[in-house]
């Protein structure tokens, strides 16, 4: 026998977490029903270690094991710490939204955690079954945590969506994925760059491949024309899932774009360069054209969402060291602002009140100056007004598009830009110059009060200064590449 | 037989010579199990009403004989039982699936019939040695629930459904915790392999059968045998003061016998198996004169009756099982145990030799 | 070898007639039992090419298994079958279109020269005594490890799923405790008491 031990160290974060994960399933068991927000503190604690190990291990060199199925990188690390990040503010914000509406329950975290394994393997995975393994641990999470709500046939018609179509996104990628096999011979990624260079496959497969693979991702990253399943999920789930899904599994996609496109495809670039311009207009466009009509705000976030992946892909299109690290700065920016969003939706909703449609914003300046003046920062910024962070973080992209001599595509991205800004900046016409239509004050906990109030600032501030988080995330893409 | 392979040669030319050769004998061999097996499943009715029959203090069936001879009597039954079947109509009702009702009962016993292929008869007859046996064996045991299914809802009636359903269930949950405690087996034995099963409990007496180490999951196999074959006490699917006679409600004539001599064959696979995997197969219990002289098919046999006489023993002594019962023992407590008692295993299977050498009356490590 | 042909026609197109057919058939329960017999072709196929562990995995598992729960839920549908063919005219058209643009590229993908016996040679035949068994055991708690555990992951977290969606706690019902039961004594239920013998008057 000669197998040698693999080496533990660069998976301990995720050692970590489901050791932990195991710990949380069976300490709810015991806990019993007074005792729910055990696992809700256990669940940050969890996050807290992860990001601690993480922290401690990170280095900027690649470290590759468990026969090189795994890959820890600078890119890997900083994108779970954001991860992590992302996750305890969901399950802070969401605290009191879940315990209103019975869903305060151990699965509620056990599958938060899961999903947030998922996304680690996702983002530093070397191999293509670790890159599926991890979307697919993901996907089944989040599927589950929709239906939760058993008794909500809205819950349970969106989950039934969900699945059914990212089966079939599933399908497409293992489809892809299987091409690619065939061509190379070999599912690791770095093997599988070496083989394309060598050119002894035929061309035409890998396109065949390309084609399945990228409509697999953009099936999970909800762009256009495979969109169609973001808005009634976002409708449907309960806003608290409904924030989880749109935030941190973002980071986690763009892992998985950055691991399986550019580390592993790299090569065909000029092949998926084309698909991308395609999807990422179509994106923008009938992201930001719906998402005027729309009543129901969690559905026009989740249009937003549909034109901000969009962007993102934007700079993907502009390869290069600038083009990824502007996506990637955009992905962060993006999840910073939807959690923001979907934060105040939660705050405004109570007990047998959803607060998902555009007109409960009515007057909320007289409710809560404060709270409008938040959801005021976060408006600005998906619209893309500077200073705030959405305007830089569209900026670089622009940029990163143009140094790659698309100007056309600058010039069609930034009318569509303009005009998404119409609904976002409806929503502050009804928060600043209509009446209230309930006038009943808002109640929040003060740990919400600060983390909302972190989140704006976050907002504004690395909107001014956006090098830290520029630098971040350019030294991690130089690190990986 | 290998001296007839020139003549197929001769007839078929040599491409396609072989393969008819070697169908032939199989076909031959194949009979050669299976005339036994029916003869055994016959005689096993007959063993069953006879043990029952004494364990209530009755007589059982005594009249019919061979030409008779007074002595013989009730040694006639099955023949007789038999003819009767044969000779009965095959009622298909009005609202069934003609072409599934009748397909039933056949998809019950060629599970039953073809796991045969692979089962050691001694340490070189045996049919088909491949390395998989044992993955095989639980793929055939796992088929046969198709049987009693199909036969439920082709019936197109209410009591034989509730049984098909009850059924299907059933073998399900305890096909798990029977595929857990084969595990145990093939860790002790490293392989698939019947043959090298036995051949690993090797070693001078009954001590080294893996019924000793694997006690519990001997236990479990066992009993999950018994469930498997639904079987007293966990008949359910049939249930007769409950669902009438379950899923073969509206069977009769031979499609009734048929799923009958499935339900016999099956038990006495088990009944092999759980020799051939726990009781040491062949083998005799003490490795010396006057046991070893006796041939091991001898031996074999004898395991076999006794897990069969088992079988008989649990119908007269016990109550069926309540449904939610049944459930509650294949899965809170078979598959538990069986879980527990694999890792037990892997964990004394890794201690270093010098640790396992020092422990007194190791016999299996 | 013209016999090993001979089998693998024989039961390539039984699974390709039974597929057909699962798609085709009107009657659910008759789709189910095909797809069934092409899991069990399947298998044989994959036997002749000499994986035998994946061949009877895939009739323990798919066979044994998952199509039992899944012919369960079929038997218990009352699916209307007219209601769900509606629309099947006016869509099929599009359907067929794309159908038969998939099966082009497909075949431009897999009649190229990559997948040609050229450059893919037939793995050599191995030995008798060859186990692709412990072949697959050592790959997956070696090299493939770390896939094996997330898989392992996967199903938990399907298991998790499963019981978060469907348990709930009913309060109208009643059942017994099992574990209660067993463990009742004789002291509980039977009291014996000592009665003078009664005078007969």
């Amino acid at each position: 026998m000669d197998f040698l031990l693999p080496d533990f160290t660069p998976a301990y974060p995720e050692i970590f977490l489901l050791f932990m994960i195991c710990v949380v399933m069976l300490a709810d068991l015991f806990a019993g029903e007074k005792n729910r927000l055990l696992s809700f503190y256990l669940s940050l604690l969890t996050l807290a270690g992860c990001a601690f190990i993480t922290y401690g291990i990170y280095s900027t060199e690649v470290r590759y094991t468990f026969s090189g199925m795994f890959v820890g990188d600078a890119m890997s690390d900083t994108l779970k710490l954001m991860i992590y990040l992302t996750v305890a503010a969901v399950l802070i914000y969401s605290r009191a939204y879940i315990s209103l509406r019975g869903l305060l329950k151990g699965e509620f975290f056990s599958l938060t955690l899961f999903a947030t394994l998922g996304m680690m393997v996702m983002v530093s995975a070397s191999h293509l079954i670790t890159l599926y393994l991890g979307i697919e641990l993901l996907s089944l999470s989040l599927y589950a945590m929709v239906a939760l709500q058993r008794e909500s046939a809205v819950a349970t018609e969106a989950a039934i969506k969900f699945f059914v179509l990212g089966a079939l996104a599933s399908g497409f990628l293992l489809y892809g994925m299987s091409m690619l096999y065939g061509a190379t011979g070999t599912l690791h990624i770095s093997e599988l760059t070496k083989s394309i260079q060598q050119g002894t496959a035929d061309h035409d497969i890998f396109v065949v491949g390309l084609v399945f693979v990228v409509a697999g991702i953009s099936f999970k990253l909800s762009a256009v024309p495979f969109h169609m399943w973001a808005p009634d999920v976002y409708e449907g789930a309960p806003t608290a899932i409904t924030l989880f899904i749109g935030s941190a599994p973002k980071l986690a996609a763009f892992g998985f774009v950055m691991r399986l496109l550019v580390e592993g495809l790299g090569e065909l670039a000029t092949d998926w360069q084309g698909m991308l311009v395609l999807l990422s207009v179509a994106s923008m466009a009938v992201g930001n054209f719906v998402a005027i009509a729309q009543l129901n705000i969690k559905r026009m976030l989740a249009y937003s969402t549909i034109s901000h992946v969009g962007f993102v892909l934007l700079g993907f299109i502009a390869i290069g060291e600038n083009g990824y690290s502007s996506a990637m700065f955009y992905v962060i920016a993006y999840v910073l602002m939807t959690l923001g969003a979907f934060g105040i939706i939660m705050l405004l909703s109570r007990e047998g009140f959803e607060a998902d449609k555009i007109s409960d914003f009515k007057g909320l300046n007289q409710r809560s100056p404060w709270l409008a003046f938040m959801m005021l920062l976060i408006m600005f910024s998906m619209a893309g007004v500077p200073p705030m962070i959405g305007f830089y973080a569209k900026l670089a992209v622009f940029q990163a598009v143009l140094e790659a001599g698309y100007v056309w595509l600058v010039v069609v991205a930034v009318v569509l830009a303009l005009i998404g800004a119409f609904y976002y900046l409806r929503i502050i016409k009804f928060m600043y110059f209509d009446a209230p239509e309930d006038t009943r004050p808002i109640l929040f906990k003060p740990d919400v009060r600060i983390l909302i109030s972190t989140n704006g600032l976050a907002i504004v501030l690395l909107g001014i200064f956006p090098q830290a988080l520029m630098g971040l995330s350019l030294s991690a893409i130089q690190h990986s590449m | 037989m290998d001296s007839f392979q020139p003549l197929f040669e001769q007839l078929f030319g040599s491409e396609w010579g072989v393969p008819l050769f070697l169908l032939a004998k199989n076909l031959l061999l194949i009979l050669a199990i299976i005339i036994p097996l029916l003869l055994a499943v016959a005689y096993l009715t007959f063993a069953e009403r006879k043990i029952i029959a004494f364990m209530q203090v009755r007589v059982g069936p005594n009249r019919v004989t061979f030409f008779g001879i007074p002595w013989l009597g009730g040694w006639g039954q099955p023949i007789a039982d038999a003819v009767k079947a044969i000779m009965k109509e095959i009622i298909i009702p009005t609202g069934a699936n003609k072409f599934l009702f009748l397909l039933a009962p056949i998809l019950a016993i060629t599970p039953a019939l073809a796991a045969w292929a692979v089962v050691p008869f001694s340490p070189e007859l045996v049919l088909a040695d491949i390395n998989a046996a044992l993955l095989y064996i639980l793929a055939m045991t796992s088929l046969g629930v198709y049987g009693v299914i199909i036969a439920g809802w082709a019936s197109n009636s209410k009591y034989a459904f509730l049984g098909a359903m009850r059924s299907a269930a059933q073998v399900i949950s305890y096909e798990l915790a029977m595929g857990f405690a084969l595990v145990c087996v093939l860790m002790m034995s490293s392989s698939l392999n019947l043959g090298d099963i036995v051949a690993g409990q090797q070693g001078g007496s009954f001590l080294n059968w893996y019924m000793i180490p694997l006690f519990p999951m001997f236990l479990v196999y066992f009993i999950s045998g018994v469930a498997e074959t639904n079987r007293l006490p966990f008949d359910v699917a049939e249930g007769e003061s409950e669902i009438v006679a379950g899923f073969h409600v509206d069977y009769s004539g031979m499609a009734f016998t048929i799923f009958f001599l499935a339900e016999y064959a099956n038990m006495i696979l088990v009944a092999t198996l759980t020799s051939i995997m726990f009781l040491g197969g062949w083998l005799p219990p003490v490795d010396i004169a006057p046991f070893n002289l006796i041939p091991s098919i001898v031996w074999l046999l004898l395991k076999i009756a006794i897990m069969l006489f088992f079988f008989l023993w649990f119908r007269a002594t016990f109550p069926r099982y309540r449904y939610d019962q049944i459930m509650r023992l294949g899965w809170k407590v078979f598959i538990p145990i069986t879980l527990i008692w694999i890792v037990l295993l892997g964990a004394v299977m890794q201690l270093p030799e010098a640790a396992l050498q020092s422990f007194p009356l190791n016999l299996w490590f | 070898m013209i016999f090993q042909d001979f089998v693998f026609y024989s039961l390539a197109s039984v699974v390709i007639i039974s597929a057909l057919g699962v798609i085709t058939l009107r009657n659910p329960v008759y789709s189910v039992l095909l797809l069934v017999l092409a899991f069990v072709t399947s298998s044989g196929l994959w036997l002749l090419l000499e994986a035998e562990f994946l061949a009877i995995a895939l009739v323990v598992v798919y066979v044994g298994a998952v199509m039992v729960l899944f012919l369960f839920v079929v038997m218990m549908l009352d699916i209307n079958l007219d209601q769900m063919r509606e629309g099947f005219w006016k869509w099929f058209p599009f359907g067929a279109i794309l159908a038969f643009i998939m099966t082009v590229e497909m075949s431009m993908v897999l009649m190229s020269k990559q997948f040609s016996s050229e450059i893919i040679q037939t793995p050599e035949y191995k030995s008798v005594d060859y186990s692709n068994t412990k072949e697959l055991g050592r790959l997956i708690y070696t090299e493939y490890v770390y896939v094996f555990e997330l898989a392992a992951v996967i199903l938990l977290v399907a298991m998790v799923a499963a019981i978060a969606i469907t348990l709930r706690h009913r309060t109208d019902k009643k059942s017994s405790n099992a574990s209660r039961q067993i463990a009742v004594s004789r002291n509980e239920r039977l009291k014996v008491i000592s009665m003078p013998a009664e005078k007969k008057e």
